[in-house]
This record gives structure tokens, C-alpha cells and sequence, in this order.
């Protein structure tokens, strides 16, 4: 007797189609940008998400963003910085609280900050790590074999940790449940040169890749 | 219920004590070779008498202290079955009459008068003298003789005379042959780190510092204390924390002494609640910092914390003893682990968060914007990459400025600059600091963060 027949007959004996392979909705956490919460959602717990884009896109902003809600939950985060590229200051000045955060300084060792991810997630009780790849050059990041990608989705699976990851380009592939592609679209500068000449900040667009091609988010990133 | 051990001690006096006070805090010394405790309550910890007695025997063969052990529900039963029965006796309760009637009268050690008067009734064994009437024992042999009657039997009740506990929470090996390798060492710690925790355990203490000595063969002393943020009791965790410490810093000759002690602390009992916050079991996130610091390096996992000054990029790692506090944060204790920059003499913090360092104030302009809760009109504040080190850059400079940027990684023309910035700092000190900043929009799209000081010209970040 296999699967099938068994349901059929579960079915006619509740009288009702049986949903049993059907996973329930993940608990969605705010990335903190109002505009990339209307965009895309927020960000699932129990699921791998990827933040990807070129220097100076507003990826690390975003996940300074995403760093600071978290903290402001009372979470207790880690951040895993393969390329030791973290800078206290500006993540203070977004709203970071800093005693939240566990910061694990990898440097530039991208399979050492692999292996902190793995054993903080295993570990358990953090509702936020993040690995920072963001400095890794490109040809190492896609060194990083699936089946450590998969490792660490069947790790972050069923807990209340939101694991992130930022890099230049998508790595993570199939294993990632949702992608965000940032993107530079203006630089803002006020003033008359030389002297008065500031930066002002930037604005940047932050797209879906997957579950589905949709949606994006036209964000302005002020200076701190 | 009562447990004596009854044995020689080889290796110097205090060993049967030693391992009597591992189980209970109300020990007396009955005997030169002789030690009696109570065990009421061990049941709760081990079991059934039966397990008592076994996690007794087991952990004195661990001790090697040779000694026969014997638990009944009184003293003085339990005292005469050690010393007339080797190995591990049993006396279940109402049975000391039958368990003991075998044993020669000696063991009672009565007076040499009334011994020789029950010699001549022909009195040699425990069953025969209990056998007797106790009103004639009384009228014929008095006082004594009644005692020695009840002690026979099994029926004699009385107090321990305990020992005051000594309190000290410390264990040692000594070995016959120096160990060269962490693996046969850790099978030793585990032997000690039992030891200490059931003893613990046994006076409902937990430890939150483990102190470990090794004497070595060149007769030098390596020490390692570990501190734990939480009381705890598992030694399977601490077995596993002392090893990959030990790992991280291995003594330099072989082993020839294992010194341990712990600091003894009321457990910690906390209250969870549903609405907090899940944050990590302290044991077990110190366990992960240890495997991860394991990889990464001992200062390069913690939690930084800003300096009070305004030399930029200054902060320090901070030990992340983190534990669960009332919302379930994490939280630090005050032992620093490296800084990020050396830091100049104190000043006001606001300061720095206000911006005004010296020279033209960048930051009175430009980051006002983010300040606070990091909210500007529209989303996060830009925050900004550090490359650390720094990145040392050929510049090529314009009337305006740099004109074009050539460092690691980073190459290109400039397209929009913004600076310079003069900022300055700790000139009252041996390493003051001094430079200026610039803005720069560089022609592969990118925003970078690049100063000139008198060493050179470098890039200190990028924007992202």
C-alpha cells in the first residue's frame, strides 16, 4: 500500500483533503526601511536571506538597518565579518546597540566566518546572525561549496534566527528563501566647490530576486 | 541512611575524608581507618541505596582509596558490616540483626573483662550475644553489656559527630608518568571535573571559576582559570571549554601534576518568560565562543565598544560574557580583549557625537543627518566599510584636490570629491594624529572615505 492510497483513504475518512506537506507561514521580521517592508515583506525567520549588490549599492546599509531593528527587539545578534570591514561608529549613529551585537572578526578568512555562522546557529538563541562577505573578492565567494549553503539552510530551519548574508553577487542560490539585489541610483551632492561641496548621501533601489521578481524599493540613504 | 568506609589510606591521611565530604558535608571520623557519613538525600542525586553505594565505590576506585563500603540505616550497623565485610554491603532495613550475626564479637571491641566474660558463656558471634535477654544482660553485664547487645543486633541509634567541612572545592593527580598529549590529559580533567561537580552538587553549590594547575616536567607551573558568566554544573562543558583553552594555550613541557579547583557559588536560579526574547544559554554560548575564538583568534570575538575619544576607528573588543539579563540582552563584562586604535586620553563623548574635532568641523555639516535613532528623511543613514588596515593609495592631485586614486582593489578617476576635512587629535600626547579627509566618487561607481596624513595618503573605507 503506498502513500497515496493511504491518503486517499485518510481523506474519505475525514471527509476532507488532507494538506500535509504544506509548511506554515514564516514569522516575518521588519528590515527596519519602511519602504523595503511595503516592497518585499520583511524578512523570514528559519530561512536563509541574501543581500547582494556592488560597493557603495546600500547593502551594508540595509543591513545595519536590519541589525538595528533586531537589536531594538532586545535580540541578541551576531554579526560575523569575514572581511572586518564593521564600523562601530556608523552603526551606532543607525541606531545599533552595540552590547547586543556579537561581532566575530573573521579577518578576511571567508571560510572561518563559514564555520563561526555554522557553529553560532547551531548553538542557538540568536535572533539575528549575519555574515558579512561584502569585501570577499567574488572568485573566493563562489568558492563556497552548496552543500555548505545547504548546510546552513537546514540549520537556521525551524529556529527563530534570521540568518542574512551580504556579498557582491548571489551565492547562496537555491538555498537562499529570499534575495535582495541593492542597487545605486544617485549620488547626492550639495554645495559649490571646492569647500562647500558635501556629500549628502545616496539613493539606491532594493529589488527581490526570489521567491519571485517582484517588487522593489526606491530608498534615499542620508549621510550619517 | 549511613555509608562508612572502612580502609587503609596509602596516600596519606586525608584521602577517605577527602572522598567522604565529596557525598556529604556531615562526615565523622570514626576511625584512624575509618570514616562514616550521611547519605540521607543521595538518593535524590544517584537513585536507589544500591546506586549509592556504587557511585561511591566507583569514584573511590577513580580516588584510589581501597576501602570496603558498607550503608545502613545506622551508623554503628553500617560501621560494623565495613569492617567485617570487604567490598560493597547492603543492610536493608530491619535486617541488621540477620546481616550482622555472623561477625566475630571483636569487632565491638568490648573491654578485655567482659570480652573474657563472654568467652566463658561461650559468646564469640553478633547473633549469639543479640540472642540474649536484655534484662539479664543488663542485671549480669550492666550498662555495657546492653550497649553491646543493641550494637549487635543492629538496633544502636545514634548521632553523628561531624567533622567541620573544610569547604574546599580542589582535587589532584599526580602522575607516574609525565603526559605529553591534550587527549590523555583530558581523560584525567574529566576524573577531576566529575569529582568536583558531584561534590558540588552534593551541597547544592554550582561554580562559576574552574582553576587549573599543572605542574610541569622542566618543574615549571602553567596555569589556566576559566570563568564561566552563569554558576553551572556541567562538566561535560566544562571538559570540553578547558580543552579547547588548553588547545589555544598549550603548556610548553609534559605533565607531571594535575592541580583543580572551583569556586563554590549558590546556582543561579532564574525565571523565564514567555514574552522575552530568546537569547543564547550562557554555558552553551560560551562554549561556541570558545570554538569560535578557537578559529577566529582570542581577541577577535566580542563586543566592541566605542572609546572615549575622537581618533576615528576607536574602539575595543570587549570579553562577550554573555548571559540573559531581565529582557534577555546580552550583556558584557568589563575585560577588554584589544583595541581597534589607541585610544587618547578621555574627553566627552558627546563631543564626538556632536562633531566638532577640530579645524573644519565634516561632521557638524554631514552627519547630522543620521543621528539619533539613525532615521533621516528617507531611509538608514549611508554608513560607511572600513578597510582595516587602512589601504595605502598613489594619488595623483589636482587643483581641486586628488584627481585620481590607484590602491588595492581600487583604481579610478575621480568624478565628485567633498573635503578636505581637517580633523586632529591627542597633539598632548606621544601619538598624536592628524588628517585630512576627502569625499571621493570614483569613476568605477563607488564611493570611498580617503585622508592624507603625514605618512601618506590612504583609504579608509567605503560607502555602502
Amino acid at each position: 500500500m503506498n502513500a497515496a492510497v493511504l491518503k486517499k483513504q485518510f481523506e474519505s475518512e475525514l471527509g476532507g483533503l488532507l494538506d500535509w506537506q504544506s509548511r506554515p507561514a514564516p514569522d516575518i521580521v521588519p528590515t527596519g526601511i519602511a519602504e523595503v517592508d511595503g516592497a518585499i515583506g520583511g524578512l523570514p525567520r528559519g530561512s536563509l536571506t541574501e543581500i547582494f549588490g556592488p560597493a557603495s549599492s546600500g547593502r551594508t546599509s540595509l543591513l545595519i538597518s536590519i541589525l538595528a531593528t533586531a537589536t531594538a527587539r532586545q535580540e541578541s545578534c551576531a554579526l560575523v565579518d569575514a572581511g572586518d570591514a564593521f564600523d562601530p561608529a556608523s552603526a551606532e549613529a543607525a541606531g545599533v546597540l552595540l552590547e547586543r551585537v556579537l561581532w566575530i572578526r573573521c579577518g578576511h578568512n571567508a571560510e572561518h566566518a563559514l564555520k563561526a555562522v555554522d557553529l553560532l546557529i547551531q548553538g542557538g538563541g540568536f535572533g539575528l546572525v549575519a555574515m558579512d562577505l561584502g569585501d570577499t573578492p567574488p572568485a573566493i565567494a563562489r568558492r563556497i561549496s552548496m552543500v555548505s549553503w545547504f548546510r546552513l539552510r537546514r540549520a537556521v530551519e525551524y529556529t527563530p534566527t534570521v540568518l542574512v548574508t551580504l556579498a557582491r553577487q548571489s551565492n547562496a542560490k537555491t538555498c537562499a528563501s529570499l534575495m535582495l539585489e541593492c542597487a545605486r541610483e544617485r549620488v547626492t551632492w550639495t554645495g559649490a566647490r571646492p569647500c562647500s561641496r558635501l556629500l549628502r548621501g545616496m539613493s539606491i533601489r532594493v529589488a527581490r530576486r526570489k521567491p519571485s521578481a517582484t517588487g522593489a524599493a526606491h530608498v534615499l540613504l542620508p549621510l550619517w | 541512611m549511613y555509608c562508612c568506609l572502612c580502609g587503609k589510606d596509602d596516600y596519606g591521611e586525608g584521602k577517605l575524608l577527602a572522598l567522604a565530604f565529596e557525598f556529604s558535608p556531615i562526615v565523622e571520623r570514626t576511625a584512624a581507618d575509618a570514616v562514616t557519613f550521611d547519605a540521607s538525600g543521595l538518593d535524590r542525586l544517584f537513585g536507589l541505596p544500591q546506586d549509592v553505594a556504587a557511585a561511591v565505590a566507583r569514584r573511590a576506585a577513580e580516588s584510589r582509596v581501597k576501602a570496603s563500603i558498607a550503608i545502613a540505616s545506622n551508623p554503628d550497623a553500617a560501621i560494623c558490616a565495613a569492617r567485617g565485610f570487604s567490598g560493597v554491603s547492603m543492610i536493608p532495613y530491619g535486617d541488621e540483626a540477620k546481616f550482622l550475626g555472623e561477625l566475630p564479637l571483636g569487632l565491638l571491641a568490648p573491654s578485655p573483662e567482659l570480652q573474657e566474660t563472654l568467652e566463658r558463656w561461650g559468646i564469640r558471634r553478633f547473633r549469639e550475644l543479640g540472642a540474649l535477654p536484655p534484662l539479664g544482660i543488663a542485671e549480669r553485664l550492666g550498662p555495657e553489656g546492653l550497649r553491646l547487645r543493641e550494637l549487635a543486633r543492629g538496633e544502636a541509634e545514634r548521632k553523628l559527630l561531624p567533622l567541620e567541612d573544610a569547604a574546599r572545592f580542589e582535587d589532584e593527580i599526580e602522575l607516574e608518568y609525565p603526559v605529553e598529549l591534550l587527549e590523555p590529559l583530558a581523560f584525567l580533567l574529566a576524573r577531576l571535573l566529575n569529582g568536583l561537580t558531584s561534590s558540588l552538587a552534593t551541597r547544592a553549590l554550582a561554580t562559576n571559576e574552574l582553576r587549573l594547575r599543572l605542574r610541569l616536567e622542566n618543574r615549571e607551573t602553567h596555569e589556566r582559570t576559566l570563568r564561566l558568566p552563569v554558576p553551572s554544573l556541567d562538566a561535560k562543558a566544562f571538559l570540553k571549554l578547558m580543552q579547547l583553552d588548553l588547545e589555544a594555550h598549550p603548556p610548553q613541557a609534559p605533565i607531571v601534576h594535575v592541580w583543580m579547583g572551583a569556586n563554590p557559588v549558590k546556582p543561579q536560579a532564574a525565571q523565564s518568560g514567555l514574552f522575552i526574547p530568546v537569547a543564547p544559554e550562557p554555558v552553551k554560548l560560551e562554549l561556541t565562543l570558545a570554538r569560535i575564538k578557537a578559529i577566529v583568534g582570542e581577541n577577535r570575538a566580542g563586543i566592541a565598544e566605542r572609546l572615549n575619544t575622537h581618533r576615528p576607528d576607536a574602539f575595543r573588543m570587549m570579553e562577550c560574557s554573555l548571559h540573559v539579563g531581565q529582557a534577555g540582552s546580552l550583556q558584557r563584562v568589563v575585560n577588554p580583549l584589544a583595541d581597534g586604535a589607541p585610544s587618547g586620553p578621555s574627553s566627552d563623548r558627546s563631543h564626538d557625537r556632536k562633531g566638532v574635532v577640530a579645524g573644519i568641523s565634516k561632521t557638524s555639516h554631514n552627519r547630522k543627518a543620521g543621528q539619533g535613532a539613525g532615521r533621516g528623511p528617507g531611509g538608514p543613514p549611508y554608513v560607511l566599510r572600513l578597510f582595516r588596515p587602512p589601504r595605502p593609495a598613489r594619488v595623483t592631485v589636482a587643483a581641486m584636490g586628488p584627481s585620481y586614486i590607484a590602491a588595492e582593489n581600487i583604481r579610478g578617476k575621480v568624478i565628485e570629491l567633498a573635503g578636505p576635512w581637517r580633523t586632529s587629535g591627542d597633539w598632548w600626547t606621544l601619538d598624536p594624529w592628524l588628517r585630512d579627509e576627502w569625499d571621493l566618487a570614483l569613476s568605477d561607481g563607488a564611493l570611498y572615505r580617503v585622508y592624507c596624513e603625514p605618512r601618506g595618503w590612504f583609504v579608509e573605507g567605503s560607502y555602502d
